[in-house]
C-alpha cells in the first residue's frame, strides 16, 4: 500500500507538522552555518586574490591606523599619501620584481550613492593586480575619465558618475569580491590626479607631503623576485623608505584568517550543539509518537503486514516528513542567509562573499538529506523495538 | 485447517506467588471447515491468549499451530504474514480501526496490503448495517460501528478461518443476532468460524463449544438447535 505512508502524514496534521519543524531546524542550522562559513572562506580566498602582492607599502600613519587593512576589509574609505620617491626607492632595492602606485581618495557622498565611495587611481603600465581583475569586464585600456566600478557602487555601465563634480563614464563593472573593495572606484593615475586637484579646490584638503600631486602615491604593491626571501626584502623596504612602513600581505590574511577560524569553530560548535540537541529530540519525538501508535501498528500486522513492511511504513513516513521538514529548513535558511548577507557581513567585519550556485545547491542537498538521514535513524531504533513485540501482546494492552 | 496442538503460553510475572503464570495451558483445538466453534469463559482465563495463538499473532511457549500441517511459527515472518493476510481474518478484541484510513479503506486494507484486487465491501457494510458509513473516518464511528467495522474487514477479503474475540461486544441484540448470523452464514460457505464471546446466545449457533478456565479448555454442551 503505497499511499499509506502519505495518508498518515496528511490526516495527522498537526504531528506531522510538528515533526517537520523539528526536521527543518536541523536543516536550517546545517545549512545556514555551513552556508556562512562557506562564505567568509571564499571572501578570504578572494581577498587574497585582489591584494595580488606579497608587499604592500603604506604611509606609517595608514599602517598605524588601520586604514589600510579596514579599506579591504569593511570599505571604509582611506585616504592617505606619501612621497613618490618612496617608488624609486623601492624599485632600486634588490629583490623586488615589481612595485606598482595606487593613490586613493574619498569621494565625498557622491550624488550617484549614498556612501563614501573609495576612487583608486593605479598606474596601468606598472600594475600587476587590477588590471587582470578589470579584464575580465573591460577588456581595453582605460581612457581618461573612464572608471571602473565595485559591485556595490550603483551605477551601470556607460553612465555618468559625478565625483567632485567631475564627470567619470562608467565603462565596467567588476565581479563581486566580498571585501571592501566591492564599493571602490577604479580609475588610472592621468583620472585620479584630476579628480585630487578637483577635490583640492572644493577644500576638501588631502595631507600631500609635496606641492605637486604627481609626487605623492598611496600604496605601493610589490611583488618579490622568485628565490628572494620576502621578508629580508621587507625588511630592506622597511629601511630604505621614509614615513612608509612594509606590510606582508601574507600578515594581513592570516590576521584575517585567525578570526575567521574564530568565527568558523563558533559556528561549528553550534552546529554541532544543534545538530546533537536535534537528534536527541528527535529520538524521544519518534519514539514517544510510535509507542503511542503502537496499536495502529499492531492491527497493521493482524491485517497482514509483514515486520519488515511495517518498518518499511514507518521509515518511509519519518523520510518522507523529515525531508520535507528538510526542505523548509533550508528554504528558511535561504531567505535569512541571502538578504542578510550584507548585515552579515558588516557585523562581522570579514570579507564575505556568497559560494557560486551550484556550491549552494550542493550544500543545501546535503543539508535536506542530512535531515532526512537523521530523521530515519531516530525512527529506526523505535521501529526496531517494535518490531520486537508480538503483535498480539500489543493488542492486548489497554484494549 | 487450523490446529493446535497442546500449546501453552507461559508469562514471567514479576509480582504474585508464582513467578511464572499460564493464561494458557495445553491446549488442543481443530477448526473444522464449515463448522462455528464458540469459546467461552470467565474475565482473564485465557481466551483472548489462545485467539492470539491460533492467529500467528503471539508465539506459543509450549506446543504447535499447524496451517494444513505447516507449523505456522517456524514460517519465517514475511510468509506467516502472507498466510495470515490472505487465510485468517482476525477481529481482535477492543478498537482496531487504523484512524487515518477511512471504513471503507479499513475493510478494503488487507488486500490492499499485498495489492490484490479489492473485494467489494459495499454488500459487507451493508448487511452489518453500516453502509452509509463508508466514507466516515474512525473517530467519527460509535463503539459498536467500529466493531462491525472489523468484522466486516475480516469477512471481507473471504479468508478460510475466522478467529472473532467478542465480536458482538459492544453491540445491541438486534445487531448482535444479525452479526452471529453472518458468522453462521461464513460457515455454510465452507469457512472455519472461532468466536470467542460471553454471549450464551452464541451457543445456539455452535457446532462446537468449549469452556476456557484458568487456562485449561474443556468441551462443552452447545444448544444448537
Ligand atoms: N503479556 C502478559 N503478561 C502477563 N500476564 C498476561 C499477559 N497477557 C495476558 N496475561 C494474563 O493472562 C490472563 C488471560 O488473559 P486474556 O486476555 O487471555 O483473558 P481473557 O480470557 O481474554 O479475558 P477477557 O474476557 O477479560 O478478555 C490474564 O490474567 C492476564 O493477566
Ligand atoms: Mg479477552
Amino acid at each position: 500500500m503505497k499511499s499509506l505512508p502519505v495518508k498518515n502524514l496528511i490526516r495527522k496534521p498537526g504531528r506531522t507538522a510538528a515533526l517537520m519543524l523539528l526536521t527543518a531546524f536541523l536543516a536550517l542550522a546545517v545549512f545556514g552555518g555551513s552556508l556562512v562559513v562557506l562564505s567568509l572562506r571564499q571572501g578570504l580566498n578572494s581577498l587574497e586574490a585582489r591584494l595580488g602582492a606579497d608587499i604592500i607599502v603604506v604611509p606609517s600613519e595608514a599602517q598605524s591606523k588601520v586604514s589600510f587593512q579596514n579599506m579591504f576589509l569593511q570599505g571604509t574609505t582611506g585616504a592617505f599619501y606619501m612621497d613618490a620617491e618612496n617608488l624609486k626607492r623601492v624599485r632600486e632595492i634588490e629583490g623586488v620584481e615589481k612595485a606598482a602606485p595606487q593613490i586613493f581618495l574619498a569621494s565625498l557622498k557622491a550624488d550617484c550613492c549614498s556612501v563614501k565611495i573609495q576612487v583608486i587611481g593605479f598606474d596601468p603600465q606598472a600594475d600587476f593586480t587590477v588590471q587582470p581583475w578589470i579584464a575580465q569586464s573591460y577588456a581595453r585600456e582605460l581612457g581618461e575619465m573612464d572608471v571602473v566600478v565595485g559591485c556595490k557602487v550603483e551605477a551601470g555601465v556607460g553612465e555618468i558618475l559625478r565625483i567632485y563634480d567631475q564627470r567619470c563614464k562608467v565603462v565596467g563593472r567588476l565581479a563581486a569580491t566580498g571585501t571592501g573593495l566591492d564599493t571602490a572606484v577604479y580609475c588610472n593615475l592621468d583620472t585620479i590626479r584630476l579628480l585630487l586637484q578637483a577635490a583640492e579646490e572644493k577644500g576638501v584638503s588631502h595631507k600631500v607631503t609635496s606641492d605637486s600631486a604627481a609626487d605623492q602615491v598611496s600604496a605601493i604593491y610589490v611583488k618579490v623576485k622568485v628565490g628572494y626571501d620576502v621578508g629580508r626584502v621587507n625588511t630592506a623596504i622597511q629601511g630604505h623608505t621614509r614615513k612608509a612602513s612594509a606590510v606582508r600581505t601574507r600578515s594581513m590574511i592570516t590576521d584575517v584568517s585567525d578570526s575567521l577560524a574564530g568565527i568558523s569553530r563558533t559556528v561549528t560548535g553550534l552546529i554541532g550543539a544543534v545538530w546533537v540537541l536535534a537528534f536527541l529530540i528527535l529520538l524521544i519525538a519518534f519514539a514517544m509518537i510510535i509507542r503511542e501508535r503502537r496499536r495502529e501498528f499492531a492491527v497493521l500486522r493482524l491485517a497482514g503486514m509483514s515486520r519488515r513492511m511495517l518498518s518499511g511504513l514507518i521509515l518511509r513516513e519519518t523520510a518522507l516528513c523529515s525531508l520535507l521538514g528538510g526542505v523548509l529548513g533550508v528554504c528558511a535558511a535561504a531567505l535569512l542567509a541571502f538578504p542578510f548577507a550584507t548585515l552579515i557581513e558588516t557585523a562581522l567585519g570579514l570579507p564575505y562573499l556568497t559560494p557560486d550556485l551550484r556550491t549552494v545547491a550542493l550544500l543545501a542537498a546535503a543539508a535536506v538529506a542530512a535531515a532526512g538521514i537523521v530523521g530515519s535513524l531516530a525512527s529506526a531504533g523505535a521501529a526496531w523495538r517494535l518490531s520486537r513485540v508480538d503483535p498480539g501482546t500489543i493488542l492486548r494492552e489497554g484494549a | 485447517m487450523l490446529k493446535a496442538e497442546n500449546v501453552g503460553k507461559m508469562y514471567f510475572r514479576k509480582s504474585g506467588q508464582a513467578n511464572y503464570f499460564y493464561p494458557v495451558r495445553d491446549v488442543s483445538l481443530t477448526l473444522t471447515p464449515g463448522a462455528v466453534t464458540v469459546l467461552t469463559g470467565r474475565s482473564g482465563s485465557g481466551k483472548t491468549t489462545l485467539l492470539h495463538l491460533l492467529a500467528g499473532l503471539l508465539t506459543p511457549s509450549e506446543g504447535k499451530v499447524y496451517w494444513d500441517g505447516t507449523d505456522l511459527y517456524s514460517l519465517p515472518d514475511a510468509a506467516l504474514s502472507r498466510l495470515r493476510n490472505e487465510k485468517i481474518g482476525v477481529i481482535p478484541q477492543g478498537r482496531s480501526a487504523v484512524d487515518t484510513l477511512t471504513v471503507l479503506e479499513n475493510v478494503q486494507l488487507p488486500a490492499a496490503l499485498y495489492r490484490r484486487r479489492m473485494p467489494d465491501a459495499a454488500p459487507w457494510l451493508a448487511s452489518l448495517g453500516i453502509g452509509h458509513l463508508a466514507q466516515a473516518r474512525p473517530a467519527e464511528l460509535s463503539g459498536g460501528e467500529l466493531r462491525r467495522v472489523a468484522i466486516a474487514r475480516a469477512l471481507a477479503s473471504e479468508p478460510e478461518v475466522i478467529l472473532a474475540d467478542e465480536p458482538t461486544g459492544d453491540l445491541d441484540d438486534e445487531n448482535t443476532e444479525r452479526v452471529l448470523r453472518i458468522f453462521r452464514q461464513a460457515a455454510q460457505a465452507g469457512k472455519a468460524v472461532f468466536l470467542v464471546t460471553h454471549e450464551l446466545d452464541a451457543l445456539r449457533y455452535a457446532d462446537f463449544a468449549y469452556r476456557m478456565e484458568n487456562g485449561c479448555m474443556t468441551p462443552c454442551e452447545t444448544q444448537m438447535k
